[in-house]
C-alpha cells in the first residue's frame, strides 16, 4: 500500500515539480497572539465558497431557468430528489451564513488594520468580493420564483432604477426589460451561475495570491514573534472550525428546511411587509426611514449615492489611513468602523423589530 | 511513537469516515432514481389514448392542482385547469351541456374556461393537449 | 387606446362641463344659494345618473329653468315635490314606459313599477300607509348612483344598511309588528362575511332573496326554490327528499328549519344526529326511523370527519418536521371534497348514497394515511442521518484536537530541546 503510494507521488513529483511546491509550502508560517482568532474566517469563508459552488453544482442538475418551471423544480427538487432537500437547504443556508461571515471577517480585517501598506490590493479585492457574493444572493433569491423572491426583486431593482441619470438604463439592464419576466429569470440564472462565479474566482485567485505572497498582517506594535506553520497546525485548526460550521448546517438543515414558498404571481399585489434579505435590510430600512426631500432633492436619491460614496470611501481606506500605514495608530478611523458597524446592526435589527416605519 | 501513529490513525479514518458520509447522499442525489419520469410537472400523461369515451371527462393532477381533461362530443379533446375560480372547488364535466359545472355555487364554464354564469370571478387557464402516441400529454401554454 | 384619441378625450371630458352652461338653469344657480335642506337637491344633482344623461329639475319637477324670477320659474308647468303616495307612479312615469326608456337604456327593465305593486310595501302604500318604503327610500333622490357603482345605495354590499334603515329600527317597525333582528343577524351570518369582509359580490344581500321591487318574503313551501338559485345540488337533493312534504305539511321553512334565514351560519356535522344542538331531534323521537337514520348518518360522518382530521394532524407533524408534502395535500384536498359531498348528501336523506359517498372518502383516506406515515418516516430517518453525520464530525473533530494537542505539545519539546 506504501509503496503504491510512493510511486504514485514520484510519478505525479516528476511531473508537476511538487516538490519545490511543498518545500515552499512547508516553510509558510502565520503568526500566534492575542488575536490570531481573527484569523481564521478568511479560511471558513473560503470553504463555505467551496460548500456553494459543490451545492450549486448539484442544484444545476435539477433547477429550470423558465417561469413556467422553475417553482416546479424547487419543488421537485425539496420532495421528489434523494437528498435534494438537503442540497437546496445547504444551498440557501450556507448562502447566509457565507454572507454574515464575510462582513464579520471584513470587519475584523478592517479593526485589525490589516489592509494597511503593502496590503491594500487585498482588503480592496476583498470587498468587491464582498458586493459580488451580495450580488450572488440578490440573483440567487430570486431563482425558485416565489412569491418573496419575485417582490423582492422588484422592489430591489426600483431602487436601482432610481439612481440619477443612469437608474431607468441600469433597471432594464439589470432586469432585461422594463420589468421582472422571464428575461430576467434567465439573466439572474446567468449572473449567478456563470458572470459572479467566474468575476469571484479571478478576484478570490488574487485574494488568496496576495495573501499567500505577503503572509498574515500582524496587529499594529504586536510584539510577539511566534509563529506556527500554516501545514499542518494551522490547517488543523482551520479543519476544526470548518467541522463546527459543518455541524451547525448540518442541524438548520434538518430542523429549519429551507422554504419554497407560494410561485410568484406577477398579477397579484405586493404581500405586505416585503423586505429584500437580511444582509440589504439595513440599506433599505435606511431609505424608508430617510426624508422625502433633503434640501430639494429627494432623498431616496441621496441616500443611495451616500451608500455609493460611503463604499468608496470604505473600499479606499488602506488609501486614506495615513496613519496606519505608518504602522502608527489611527484612533479615528477604529471608531469609524465602530460607527458603521453599530450603525449596520442596528438598522438590520430594527427592520425586524420595527417593521412598520 | 505509538500514541502518534494512533492520533494519526485516528484522525486519517475519521476523516476517510467523514467523507464517505457525506458522499452517500451526493451520490443518492445524482444518480436518477427509478421513479422519477418528467422531473418537472410541466407536462403530464393525463390518460392513454382512446381512455375516454366521447362525451366524458377526467380530473387529472397538474403540478399541485386538479385539472380536467374533456373528450367532446365531437371528438376533440381540451384541457383546463380543474380548480374553480370563485372558491376553489373543484369542477366537473356536464356531458348534456358540454360545459364545466361547479356543483359548489352553481357556476359554469364553457369548454374554453370562459364564464358563462354564476359567481366565478375570472375565466379557467386552459391547457395545451398533445396525442404522442398511446399517450395522451397536456402541458402548459407558453 | 392611443395618444391622441386620448388627448381628444381629455379634452372632450374637460369642456363637458361647459356644455351645462350654455344651458341655464335657474333652479340650480337658486337652489345653491339656499340652505341646507333646500340646497341639498342642488348640491347632488351634478352625481346624479339622471343628469348624465341630460336630465335635469324641470324633466321631473316641470317649471321653466331660463327663468332667474322665482314665480316666472314655477310656471303652470312646475309640478313641485311628489307627496309620498305619488312617487311610485312619478318614477314610473319614466321608468314602467318602456318606450321612453328606450331613448335612454334600452336594455333597463321597465316592470319595476307593476312589481312594486305585488310587493309588501307597494301593497301597504295601496291601502293609505305612506311609512311605506317608497322608490326614493332606497335609490335616493336627486343623487342617485347606478346600482352598478360601489356608493349607489343599492350596491350589493350596501343593500343590508339601505334595508336596515328601517327594518332593524324598532320604534318605526313598530305598528307592523315585525321583528327587527334581521339586520343583526345578517351581518353575523356566512353570507354577510362573504359579502362585506371578502367583498365577493355573489354572495348574497337582502333582494337575492327577498326580490327588490317585489319585495316579499318567501313562501314556506318556497324557501328551497330560493336557496338553490346558489346552492343547486343541496336544493335539488332536499325537493327529492321526504323532509319536502314533511316540511311543508308542518309549515316549516324547508332549509330555513335547520339553517335559519337571516343568521346563516357555517354548518356542521353536530346539526345532524340524535345529541344536544342537533335538528334532527327536534321532530324525531327516539325510536322513531328517523332517530335511527340520524344516529347513523352522524356516525358515518363522525368516522369520516375523525379520520380526516387525523390525516390532516399526520401530515402537519410531519411539515413541521420539514418534510415536503404537498403532494399529499393535494390527495387530502380530494378527500376533503368528497367529506362535503357526503354531508350535502343528508339533504337527500338517501341511506345508500351516504354510505357510498363516506366509503369512498375512507379509501381515498387510507392512501393519505399512508403517504402521510411515509412522510413521517423520512423526518425520522432524515433525523438519524443528522445523529450519524454529527456523531462523525465530532469523532473527526476530537481527533484533530488531539492531533493539534500532540503537535502543539511536539513542537514546544522540541524547541525545548533545542534550547
Amino acid at each position: 500500500m506504501a509503496k503504491i503510494g510512493q510511486s504514485l507521488w514520484k510519478f505525479l513529483d516528476e511531473r508537476f515539480l511538487l516538490s519545490g511546491l511543498i518545500a515552499f509550502a512547508k516553510k509558510k508560517t502565520v503568526p500566534e497572539h492575542r488575536r490570531s482568532f481573527w484569523y481564521f474566517f478568511g479560511g471558513i469563508c473560503l470553504f463555505l465558497t467551496g460548500i456553494q459552488i459543490a451545492t450549486g453544482a448539484m442544484l444545476l442538475l435539477y433547477y429550470t431557468p423558465h417561469i413556467d418551471a422553475a417553482h416546479e423544480s424547487i419543488q421537485f427538487i425539496m420532495s421528489g430528489v434523494k437528498f435534494g432537500w438537503l442540497i437546496r437547504s445547504v444551498h440557501s443556508w450556507t448562502a447566509n451564513i457565507l454572507i454574515g461571515l464575510l462582513f464579520i471577517h471584513m470587519f475584523s480585517t478592517f479593526f485589525l488594520k490589516a489592509y494597511r501598506k503593502p496590503r491594500e490590493l487585498t482588503w480592496v479585492t476583498g470587498f468587491l468580493l464582498l458586493v459580488l457574493f451580495m450580488a450572488f444572493g440578490f440573483s440567487g433569491y430570486l431563482l425558485p420564483w416565489n412569491e418573496l423572491s419575485y417582490f423582492a426583486t422588484r422592489v430591489g431593482t426600483d431602487i436601482a432604477g432610481s439612481l440619477p441619470f443612469i437608474g431607468d438604463w441600469l433597471k432594464t439592464v439589470i432586469l432585461g426589460g422594463p420589468e421582472v419576466s422571464q428575461a430576467t429569470l434567465s439573466r439572474f440564472f446567468w449572473f449567478h451561475v456563470a458572470l459572479l462565479p467566474v468575476a469571484a474566482l479571478l478576484l478570490i485567485g488574487i485574494h488568496i495570491l496576495l495573501v499567500q505572497t505577503l503572509g498574515m498582517s500582524k496587529p499594529i506594535g504586536e510584539r510577539s514573534k511566534k509563529e506556527i506553520p500554516f501545514f499542518p497546525d494551522f490547517l488543523y485548526k482551520d479543519a476544526l472550525g470548518w467541522t463546527l460550521i459543518l455541524v451547525l448546517i448540518g442541524v438548520l438543515c434538518v430542523f429549519l428546511p429551507w422554504e419554497i414558498g407560494p410561485k410568484a404571481d406577477p398579477l397579484a399585489s405586493t404581500p405586505l411587509g416585503i423586505k429584500p434579505e437580511w444582509y440589504f435590510t439595513f440599506m433599505f430600512t435606511t431609505l424608508k426611514l430617510v426624508p422625502a426631500h433633503i434640501l430639494s432633492i429627494e432623498g431616496e436619491k441621496l441616500a443611495i449615492l451616500a451608500f455609493m460614496a460611503g463604499g468608496l470611501l470604505w473600499m479606499l481606506v488602506p488609501f486614506l489611513d495615513k496613519r496606519a500605514a505608518r504602522e502608527t495608530r489611527s484612533p479615528v478611523i477604529g471608531w469609524i468602523g465602530v460607527a458603521l458597524a453599530l450603525y449596520i446592526v442596528i438598522m438590520t435589527v430594527l427592520t425586524y423589530t420595527a417593521p412598520n416605519l | 511513537m505509538k500514541r502518534r501513529n494512533f492520533v494519526d490513525i485516528f484522525l486519517g479514518g475519521s476523516l476517510l469516515a467523514t467523507i464517505a458520509a457525506f458522499l452517500y447522499p451526493v451520490a443518492r442525489y445524482v444518480l436518477p432514481s427509478r421513479s422519477a419520469g418528467g422531473s418537472v410537472q410541466n407536462s403530464v400523461t393525463a390518460a392513454k389514448a382512446g381512455e375516454l369515451p366521447p362525451n366524458t371527462a377526467k380530473v387529472f393532477k397538474f403540478g399541485s392542482a386538479p385539472a380536467v381533461l374533456v373528450n367532446t362530443g365531437e371528438g376533440r379533446l381540451v384541457a383546463l385547469s380543474g380548480t374553480c375560480t370563485h372558491l376553489t372547488c373543484t369542477v366537473r364535466f356536464d356531458a348534456e351541456t358540454e360545459t364545466l359545472f361547479c356543483p359548489c355555487h352553481n357556476g359554469r364554464f364553457d369548454l374554453g374556461g370562459n364564464v358563462l354564469s354564476g359567481p366565478p370571478p375570472r375565466p379557467l387557464e386552459t391547457y395545451a393537449v398533445e396525442v404522442s402516441g398511446a399517450d395522451i400529454i397536456v402541458s402548459r401554454k407558453s | 387606446m392611443n395618444k391622441r384619441a386620448i388627448r381628444l378625450f381629455a379634452a372632450a371630458a374637460l369642456f363637458a362641463p361647459l356644455l351645462a352652461f350654455g344651458q341655464k338653469n335657474s333652479c340650480v344657480e337658486c337652489h345653491n344659494q339656499l340652505d341646507d335642506e333646500l340646497k341639498a337637491p342642488a348640491a347632488a344633482l351634478a352625481a346624479d345618473i339622471h343628469a348624465e344623461f341630460g336630465l335635469s329639475c324641470k324633466d321631473c319637477h316641470g317649471g321653466d329653468p331660463s327663468q332667474d324670477d322665482v314665480e316666472l320659474a314655477k310656471d303652470k308647468t312646475f309640478k313641485g315635490s311628489p307627496k309620498r303616495k305619488d312617487i311610485p307612479l312619478f318614477c314610473g312615469g319614466c321608468h314602467a314606459d318602456a318606450a321612453a326608456m328606450r331613448a335612454f337604456n334600452p336594455a333597463l327593465r321597465t316592470d319595476q313599477l307593476s312589481q312594486y305593486w305585488t310587493s309588501r310595501h307597494g301593497l301597504l302604500l295601496k291601502a293609505g300607509d305612506t311609512k311605506a318604503a317608497v322608490c326614493t327610500d332606497c335609490h335616493g333622490v336627486h343623487g342617485i348612483l347606478s346600482a352598478k357603482y360601489p356608493k349607489s345605495l343599492t350596491f350589493p354590499w350596501n343593500i343590508p344598511q339601505t334595508c336596515g334603515r328601517c327594518h332593524a329600527d324598532k320604534a318605526f317597525m313598530k305598528p307592523y309588528r315585525l321583528p327587527t333582528g334581521q339586520l343583526e343577524d345578517y351581518q353575523a351570518s356566512v353570507h354577510a362575511r362573504a359579502l362585506l369582509e371578502k367583498k365577493d359580490l355573489s354572495a348574497p344581500a337582502c333582494n337575492d332573496c327577498h326580490g327588490n321591487h317585489g319585495a316579499f318574503p318567501p313562501a314556506v313551501s318556497s324557501v328551497a326554490s330560493v336557496c338553490r338559485q346558489c346552492h343547486p345540488s343541496t336544493g335539488e337533493l332536499f325537493m327529492k327528499s321526504p323532509h319536502k312534504k314533511a316540511f311543508d305539511e308542518m309549515g316549516a321553512g324547508e332549509c330555513e328549519a335547520c339553517h335559519g334565514n337571516h343568521k346563516i351560519l357555517a354548518p356542521s356535522a353536530a346539526m345532524i344526529g340524535t345529541g344536544d344542538g342537533a335538528s334532527c331531534v327536534l321532530c324525531h323521537d327516539k325510536g322513531s326511523r328517523g332517530f335511527e337514520a340520524a344516529a347513523e348518518f352522524r356516525r358515518q360522518l363522525d368516522s369520516f370527519e375523525s379520520g380526516f382530521r387525523a390525516a390532516e394532524g399526520l401530515l402537519a407533524q410531519a411539515k413541521q418536521k420539514g418534510v415536503e408534502v404537498s403532494d399529499v395535500e393535494f390527495k387530502l384536498q380530494d378527500v376533503n371534497t368528497l367529506l362535503v359531498s357526503a354531508k350535502n348528501l343528508t339533504h337527500g336523506l338517501d341511506r345508500a348514497e351516504i354510505t357510498l359517498a363516506v366509503s369512498e372518502g375512507e379509501k381515498a383516506l387510507v392512501g393519505v394515511r399512508e403517504a402521510g406515515e411515509k412522510a413521517l418516516d423520512e423526518a425520522r430517518f432524515r433525523r438519524r442521518g443528522l445523529a450519524v453525520t454529527t456523531a462523525l464530525l465530532a469523532l473527526f473533530g476530537v481527533a484533530l484536537a488531539l492531533k493539534i494537542r500532540h503537535m502543539t505539545r511536539g513542537r514546544v519539546d522540541k524547541s525545548r530541546r533545542v534550547e
